[in-house]
C-alpha cells in the first residue's frame, strides 16, 4: 500500500520531516541558525516564563483570526496532532503552548516575511490541557486556545 | 406560496412541537397508537400499521450487539443528563419519559421504552429483538414501501458468543440475509483492521456500503472507507454519511487498529454534506455512531443535514429531535439497542427538497411478529456447533439481572463480585459497557448469558496493586467522559461498575472534584495506601491471563443459584429532581 511505503520511507527521518522541508524551502530559521537555542523557554515550568524568556513578553491578546486544530479527545497523548493558521499580517512566529505540561512551551516557529501563517505539528502532552497557540506579528502577542483532553481510556459504549 | 427550506423546516418544528396536524397529514404522532394493558396478540394488527407517507424511506437499526435471539432488555433508571442536557432527550426515565412522550403507564409502549414495572411486563408482552422477528418486520416495511434502504448503525458484529467465535461471521451473514444496504461502525473495529478489511472485500462488496467519514490515515488524513454512498430512493438522490464511533482506538484497544485516526471531525462532515448535495443529493443522512448527545451537538453546528439517525449510546427515542442550525433544521434520531427496534422514517421529497416527514420507532415484539424462515434457519446453523456450550446452565437467579444504567446493574455486581471472589481482589471494577441483556427471576444462567455481559477481543482480567489516589483519578477521568458538559468530550458509555469501593459522585462537578468518600468496608480509602483491584476489557495491551467469562462462570457453578437485591450504587449529590433519574431512587 501506498501509504504503508510512505511510513516505512519516512520512519527513520520522521524528526526531520516537517520541519526540515520548511526549513530547506526557506520558511522557518533551524534552531541551529538562531542566535541561541532557547534552552531556557523550553525549559521554563510556566506558560508566562516560557514566553517571557522566548519573547521577553508574556502578555495575550485573545485573537480570532487565528485558528487552531486538535483533537477533542486525544487518541495518544505522546502524539496530538495541533496545527495552527492564522490571517493575520506579518507573523513574525507561531508558538504552540500545552498549558499543564511541565515545561508548557512545546514548540516555536520563526517565520520569514514570506511564509503564510500555518503550522502543524505533533505535540506531547501529559495530562488533559489548553493547547495556546501564540502568534507574534507587530511585536504583539495574539493568541487562541483549545481544550484538549487527555484520558485513561477504556470502558466505551 | 413558496417556502425556503428553513421556513418549511422551522413550520414543521413548531408542528411538531405543538402537536398540531401538518396539512396532508392524516396520521399523528407515532406513540398511544393504542391502548394500554391489551393482551399482546390482540395488538399485533395496530403496532406495525403504519401509514406509508411520502415518497423516500430509510429504515434503522443499531447497536443489535450481535443479538440474533430474542432477548429481554430492561432499559435505564439512571441516566443522568448534565448542564444543557439536564431533562433532555435522552435523559429521561421512567415516568419522566412517559409524560414527556404521552405514553400510557403499563401500555406495551412503555414496557418497550422503559424499565417501570419491568419483570411483570417482561411476562406480559414477552421476549423483544431476534433477527428473524426484525426480518419479517424489515420486509413488511419494505413491502410498504419500494425502494426504501435499511441503516445499520453498527456494534453489530460483536456481543455474543457466537459473533466472538465466528469472528463475526455469523452476524455478517445475518446482515446480507436482513438486507442491510448501508452500515457503519464502532466495535466492528474490535476485531482488527485487518479482518475488517477482509469482511468488507470478501463478504460486503457490492452489496453493503461501509461508509465512514471520519476515519482516517493516522499519518497522511486520507481516507480510510468511502465517506458516503448515495442511492437513488424512488428517483430521489439520497446521501448516507457514515460516522464511526470518534472515540474507538480510545474507548477500545487502539492497537488493534493502529494506523487508523477517528475523531468527530466536524468540518469533514460538512465538506462531505457540501459535496453530496453537489452531486445532486436531494436527501442528505447521516448514519451515526456518535451517540445521542454528540449527534445533538453536530446537528447545531453543520448545516444541510436532514437527519442524523444515531446510535452508540442506546437510547430508544420514539421521536425525533429537531435542532436548528445555519442552514435550516436537523431531525436527529436514535433507535435503541439489541434489536429491540427498528426506526422507520419517511420523507416526502418534492422538487429536490424534503417537505415533511414520519418517523416511527417500532418496537420488535418477538411474539407478535413471526419469526422469518430463513433467517431462522441461518441462526440455527450459526448456534449448531456450539449448542452444547451455549446452553450450559451455570445457575439459576432468584432476581432480575441487568446492565443498563450509569452505575453498576445487577449483572455488574454479579461480576463484580465473582472477581473479588475469584482473584483474591479487595476491589474490582468492571467496564460501563451498554450493552448486555436482561434475565428474569426464576431463569437459568446459561453461558451464552453470561457472553451477553463479556464477549469481546480483550476479555483479559487483571490484578493491580493500586493507591487510593490512583483509584480516585480513574474514577474521576470515567466519571468525566460521561458527565463532561460538553458533549463532544464524551465518549458514551456509563460509570465503571465497582465492587468493595463505595464512593458518592456529584455528576454536576467539574473533573477531580467529582468524587467523594470514597471506603472500603466502612473505612475512608487512603490516599498513600495500596490496594488490590481486578479488572478486566484492558484496552492498552494484549494480555495473556484468565479471560473474565470464566472467572464468572467458575463462580456462578459454585453458586448454583444467585439473588442479587443490594446494589453497589454510589451515593449521588446535586440531581434531585433530575429526570434522568428514576422517581422510585430519588433521594
Amino acid at each position: 500500500m501506498t501509504n504503508m511505503k510512505r511510513r516505512t520511507l519516512l520512519k527513520g527521518s520522521l524528526a526531520a520531516g516537517a520541519v526540515g522541508v520548511a526549513v530547506g524551502s526557506g520558511l522557518l530559521a533551524p534552531r541551529t541558525v538562531l542566535a541561541a537555542w532557547p534552552k531556557e523557554a523550553f525549559e521554563a515550568n510556566s506558560v508566562d516564563s516560557a514566553l517571557n524568556s522566548l519573547m521577553g513578553q508574556s502578555q495575550l491578546e485573545g485573537s480570532d483570526k487565528i485558528e487552531i486544530k486538535a483533537p477533542d479527545i486525544a487518541e495518544n497523548g505522546a502524539v496530538v496532532p495541533v496545527s495552527v493558521e492564522t490571517s493575520i499580517d506579518d507573523v513574525e512566529s507561531i508558538s504552540i503552548v500545552a498549558e499543564k505540561n511541565n515545561t508548557p512551551l512545546t514548540s516555536a516557529y520563526v517565520m520569514s516575511p514570506r511564509a503564510e501563517g500555518f503550522v502543524a505539528t505533533r505535540i506531547k502532552m501529559s495530562e488533559t490541557s489548553s493547547v495556546i497557540a501564540v502568534v507574534k506579528a507587530g511585536g504583539s502577542l495574539y493568541s487562541t486556545g483549545k481544550e484538549v483532553k487527555v484520558t485513561i481510556g477504556g470502558c466505551g459504549g | 406560496m413558496s417556502l425556503s427550506r428553513r421556513e418549511f423546516l422551522q413550520m414543521l418544528a413548531i408542528a411538531g412541537m405543538s402537536g398540531i396536524h401538518l396539512s396532508g397529514c392524516e396520521s399523528g404522532s407515532s406513540t398511544q397508537k393504542q391502548p394500554g394493558g391489551v393482551k399482546p396478540n390482540a395488538a399485533s394488527s395496530n403496532l406495525y400499521d403504519i401509514p406509508v407517507f411520502g415518497n423516500v424511506s430509510v429504515m434503522h437499526y443499531t447497536d443489535c450487539h450481535a443479538q440474533l435471539l430474542p432477548v429481554y432488555f430492561r432499559e435505564p433508571s439512571i441516566n443522568l443528563g448534565i448542564a444543557d442536557m439536564r431533562g433532555r432527550p435522552p435523559h429521561l426515565v421512567g415516568e419522566h419519559f412517559l409524560e414527556y412522550y404521552g405514553i400510557k403507564p403499563g401500555s406495551r409502549e412503555a414496557h418497550a421504552f422503559t424499565y417501570l414495572n419491568f419483570e411483570e411486563a417482561a411476562r406480559t408482552f414477552g421476549k423483544v429483538g431476534g433477527f428473524a422477528h426484525l426480518s419479517t418486520l424489515v420486509k413488511q416495511m419494505r413491502a410498504q414501501r419500494p425502494g426504501s434502504l435499511l441503516l445499520d448503525g453498527g456494534d453489530t458484529w460483536q456481543g455474543s458468543a457466537t459473533s466472538l467465535w465466528t469472528n463475526a461471521q455469523d452476524m455478517v451473514d445475518a446482515q446480507l440475509l436482513l438486507g442491510v444496504d448501508v452500515m457503519t461502525a464502532h466495535w466492528e473495529m474490535t476485531y482488527g483492521a485487518e479482518r475488517v478489511l477482509e469482511i468488507l472485500e470478501n463478504d460486503l462488496k457490492d452489496k453493503v456500503d461501509f461508509v465512514a467519514q471520519n476515519v482516517v490515515d493516522r499519518d497522511w488524513g486520507d481516507p480510510i472507507f468511502k465517506p458516503y454512498v448515495i442511492r437513488e430512493i424512488n428517483g430521489v438522490p439520497t446521501a448516507i454519511i457514515g460516522q464511526a464511533f470518534p472515540y474507538t482506538p480510545i474507548a477500545n484497544p487502539g492497537y488493534m487498529i493502529p494506523d487508523w485516526s477517528f475523531g468527530i471531525r466536524d468540518e469533514r462532515m460538512q465538506q462531505m454534506v457540501d459535496q453530496a448535495r453537489g452531486e445532486g443529493a436531494q436527501v442528505v443522512i447521516v448514519l451515526s455512531h456518535n451517540g445521542m448527545d454528540v449527534d445533538i451537538k453536530m446537528a447545531s453546528q453543520v448545516s444541510g443535514i436532514d437527519a442524523i439517525m444515531g446510535g452508540h449510546t442506546h437510547d430508544a427515542i420514539p421521536q425525533p429531535v429537531v435542532i436548528s442550525n445555519s442552514g435550516g433544521k436537523t431531525l436527529v434520531t436514535n433507535a435503541g439497542s439489541n434489536s429491540k427496534f427498528l426506526g422507520v422514517l419517511d420523507l416526502d421529497v418534492k422538487n429536490g427538497k424534503v417537505r415533511d416527514y414520519r418517523y416511527h420507532l417500532l418496537p420488535v415484539f418477538s411474539n407478535l411478529l413471526e419469526a422469518d424462515a430463513d433467517m431462522s434457519a441461518h441462526i440455527e446453523s450459526v448456534r449448531a456447533p456450539y449448542k452444547e456450550k451455549l446452553e450450559e446452565e451455570l445457575a439459576v437467579t432468584d432476581s432480575l439481572l441487568y446492565r443498563r444504567g450509569n452505575f453498576n446493574g445487577t449483572f455488574d455486581q454479579l461480576i463484580c463480585d465473582a472477581m473479588i471472589e475469584e482473584m483474591g481482589a479487595e476491589i474490582a471494577f468492571s467496564p460501563g459497557f451498554r450493552w448486555g441483556t436482561s434475565l428474569l427471576p426464576g431463569q437459568p444462567i446459561t453461558f451464552e448469558d453470561l457472553m451477553t455481559q463479556t464477549a469481546l477481543t480483550y476479555p483479559s482480567t487483571t490484578l493491580n496493586n493500586m493507591t487510593g489516589e490512583r483509584i480516585k483519578v480513574i474514577l474521576e477521568d470515567i466519571a468525566d467522559n460521561i458527565y463532561n458538559k460538553d458533549p463532544y468530550y464524551q465518549q458514551g458509555g456509563d460509570m465503571v461498575r465497582v465492587g468493595g469501593l463505595r464512593y458518592a459522585i456529584d455528576p454536576t462537578a467539574g473533573i477531580g472534584n467529582r468524587i467523594s468518600d470514597m471506603e472500603l468496608n466502612g473505612k475512608p480509602i487512603d490516599p498513600d495506601k495500596e490496594y488490590v483491584v481486578a479488572g478486566w476489557a484492558n484496552v492498552n495491551e494484549p494480555l495473556d491471563t484468565r479471560p473474565i467469562w470464566d472467572v464468572v462462570a467458575s463462580y456462578l457453578r459454585n453458586q448454583k443459584t444467585v439473588n442479587v437485591t443490594e446494589l453497589n450504587t454510589p451515593k449521588l449529590k446535586n440531581v434531585a429532581g433530575n429526570p434522568g433519574l428514576a422517581k422510585s431512587f430519588q433521594q
